[in-house]
């Protein structure tokens, strides 16, 4: 039929019939859709290779200077002469407030998608949906200053004393959770960033469990399953590898945020053994530093700066190795 | 700031349009940006010529004009004579600021506080973690400090106020110079840091038990608990205007190639100790050398003219001594 239509046109158009040039030109439309495309997507590895190329040939000099003992040395002296710098701090930062935001972020995430789309009442769904939405939306500099003004007064006054009180004396606990209670510190930090990350989460489980068809859950439900048991049995595993792939965008995010976490991380390249204590990320410390340093200081900043690229590098693929030996599983 | 920065942006592009007049272009400390701007603002509307100046910071000022892609730089911290010769570059300071350290403790009014470098040092360190710590109720016998740990604040982001504040605490403890030294950026033993001058300022403000450092302006303006020092003549004095030109009076300028003085630390009985000055720097051969007349022009004028703007906008202009001398220095050194 769609063929027909074609010749059709072709023929008014160009007079006497001919068949090979009204092919040949389709096919020249093809070949450069086909090219235009290819060369979009060969530009993304060529702007990803310039950006690995200029991170290395920045932090060449710091890499001579420190070597691999860059990645466990902790002092952080770039007045020193030569400036002494070690990444652990900010490493060390950057992973426990990551982990701590997907800690709190992944449970919470997936209790809204599961709640929006399997038990809210039809009127409650689109307040929840835009409100979630609207979280996305905020620039990180609000979720910094609100974390500066008012999560972290909250937290110093009133969470912190409790949590401190609550496991001083138990052993490990009492250290990570140790006082003095402070406005700034990795934990407010992971908190807000647990928020940032959260509608990434939500967003995209939410989309993805809608596409749960609904005759698989309705025949659940057929046999008897309770809700929980058709989230559990049904729609979980049907939705695995899209509900990952959010926790995965979350994770990349929460690793590199920026601009929220200096403002409330309290930017201390001291590891502390408290999570009450301020401390630093990799991101918040090139941020923090960049603009007034040079030489040595600003290669090894450039250094930190590739260190976070391969971190996140190496979250990704550890997260597509996982999503493929998950479907091999499922598939036996 | 950068809003503001946008804004006058915004308005230099405006400017430019209409007055084609050599346009002199600047960039460096974020520090001096808003009476540079003010000034600019002046003086446009008096010769008509205008000025652009950036305000990204004292290292990316000094790499700016050793690049010579501006008309001149501008730092916090000076740069040293030998540098300064081998870049061919001259050096003035052009206007001054002092730093005050800030508290929050209650039922302390400001100025009643005092505290001496040697003190602030072992605060900074770590080493006096308590208000009521023996060496703090030794200069301050009639206030009643609370028993409770000092929360220390400072600059997470290097900064100039930063290296004029550890070079005090160098120049005062010699304990702290032999740890941690001065820069832009240290390695800092204990404490949070907070992003800019406003970012002290707003955590000391609500952090109880908080000490921090910010520029005069900031503790004026946010009306926060400065403390009184203990200078390098063994007198007590208040963060004043007065205090801060004498601690500049005081400098022995004419004896400083490229002036390079820091005027922490500096005698006299009236002094403050934490003042410092910020910097211009020029070329002495500038390739562009109209650009680097109407600069001069425009610098000449800001000393004349611009020291009253300057206070209102809580700065120190340069003592009159030091302007003669400065502008001694433009007529030898800079080429036309």
């Amino acid at each position: 039929m769609a063929e027909m239509a074609v010749e059709s046109d072709v023929m008014e158009a160009a007079g006497p019939y001919d068949r090979a040039r009204a092919l040949s030109a389709f096919k020249l439309g093809d070949i450069t859709f086909y090219w235009i495309t290819r060369a979009c997507a060969i530009s993304v590895l060529l702007i990803l290779g310039g950006i690995i190329i200029s991170l290395i040939v920045g932090a060449w000099p710091a890499i001579r200077e420190y070597g691999a003992a860059f990645l466990w040395t902790q002092r952080w002296a770039p007045s020193a002469d030569p400036p002494v710098l070690g990444a652990l701090g900010p490493i060390y930062g950057t992973l426990v407030t990551s982990v701590i935001a997907m800690m709190i972020a992944i449970p919470v995430g997936l209790g809204i998608a599961v709640f929006l789309t399997e038990i809210c009442p039809i009127w409650l769904r689109r307040p929840i949906g835009l409100a979630v939405e609207l979280l996305a939306g905020i620039p990180s500099i609000i979720y910094g200053m609100w974390g500066f003004f008012v999560l972290g007064p909250f937290l110093a006054n009133t969470f912190q004393p409790f949590m401190i009180s609550v496991f001083d004396g138990i052993p490990v606990l009492g250290t990570i959770f140790a006082g003095p209670p402070s406005y700034l510190s990795l934990f407010n930090a992971a908190l807000i960033l647990a928020i940032m990350v959260l509608p990434f989460i939500t967003a995209i489980s939410v989309d993805v469990f809608k596409t749960v068809p609904p005759v698989l859950k309705e025949a659940a439900y057929g046999v008897g399953c309770t809700t929980w048991e058709v989230v559990r049995n049904v729609v979980i595993p049907y939705t695995r590898v899209g509900v990952i792939g959010g926790i995965m965008l979350a994770l990349g995010r929460a690793l590199g945020e920026t601009m929220a976490v200096t403002f409330i991380i309290g930017n201390s390249f001291k590891i502390q053994s408290s999570i009450f204590a301020p401390g630093t990320t990799i991101s918040a410390a090139i941020a923090s530093e960049f603009a007034e340093s040079d030489g040595l200081h600003q290669s090894g900043l450039i250094l930190l700066g590739l260190l976070l690229f391969i971190l996140t590098f190496f979250v990704l693929a550890a997260a597509r190795l996982m999503l493929m030996r998950l479907e091999k599983k499922a598939g036996n | 700031m950068n809003f503001l920065r946008t804004i006058v942006a915004a308005g230099m592009v405006a400017a430019s349009t209409s007055a084609f007049a050599a346009d002199i272009t600047g960039a460096g400390a974020t520090f001096p940006f808003p009476i540079y701007s003010k000034w600019a603002d002046a003086y446009k509307k008096e010769t008509g010529n205008g000025l652009n100046y950036q305000s990204i910071g004292s290292g990316a000022g000094i790499k700016q004009i050793q690049a010579k892609t501006v008309t001149f730089g501008a730092t916090d911290a000076p740069l040293k004579h030998e540098t300064l010769e081998k870049d061919g570059l001259v050096q003035w300071p052009m206007v001054m600021g002092a730093i005050v350290p800030v508290v929050n403790l209650e039922g302390i009014k400001p100025g009643e506080l005092v505290l001496s470098g040697e003190v602030l040092g072992d605060i900074y360190l770590g080493k006096i973690k308590k208000w009521d710590d023996a060496a703090i109720a030794k200069l301050n016998p009639k206030l009643k400090l609370p028993a409770d740990a000092i929360t220390v604040v400072r600059r997470s982001d290097g900064s100039g106020t930063t290296f004029n504040f550890t070079d005090y605490l160098s120049k005062s403890s010699a304990d702290w110079k032999a740890k941690v030294g001065s820069g832009t950026a240290v390695e800092w033993p204990a404490g949070v840091g907070a992003k800019g001058n406003e970012g002290v300022a707003g955590n000391v403000g609500q952090t109880k038990n908080a000490i921090g450092y910010v520029e005069y302006a900031y503790a004026k303006q946010n009306k926060l608990t400065y403390a009184a020092m203990i200078n390098k003549a063994g007198k007590t004095v208040q963060p004043t205007i007065a205090a801060f030109q004498a601690a500049a009076s005081n400098a022995d300028w004419a004896k400083a190639p490229g002036y390079y003085v820091i005027l922490t630390d500096q005698p006299g009985e009236a002094s403050w100790p934490i003042t410092a000055a910020t910097f211009i720097l020029m070329h002495k051969d500038a390739t562009d050398k109209a650009a680097s007349q109407e600069a001069i022009k425009f610098f000449k004028w800001s000393f004349e003219k611009g020291a009253k703007m300057a206070e209102e906008l809580d700065y120190i202009p340069m003592p009159e001594s030091v302007v003669k001398l400065i502008e001694k220095t433009w007529s030898s050194e800079i080429k036309s």
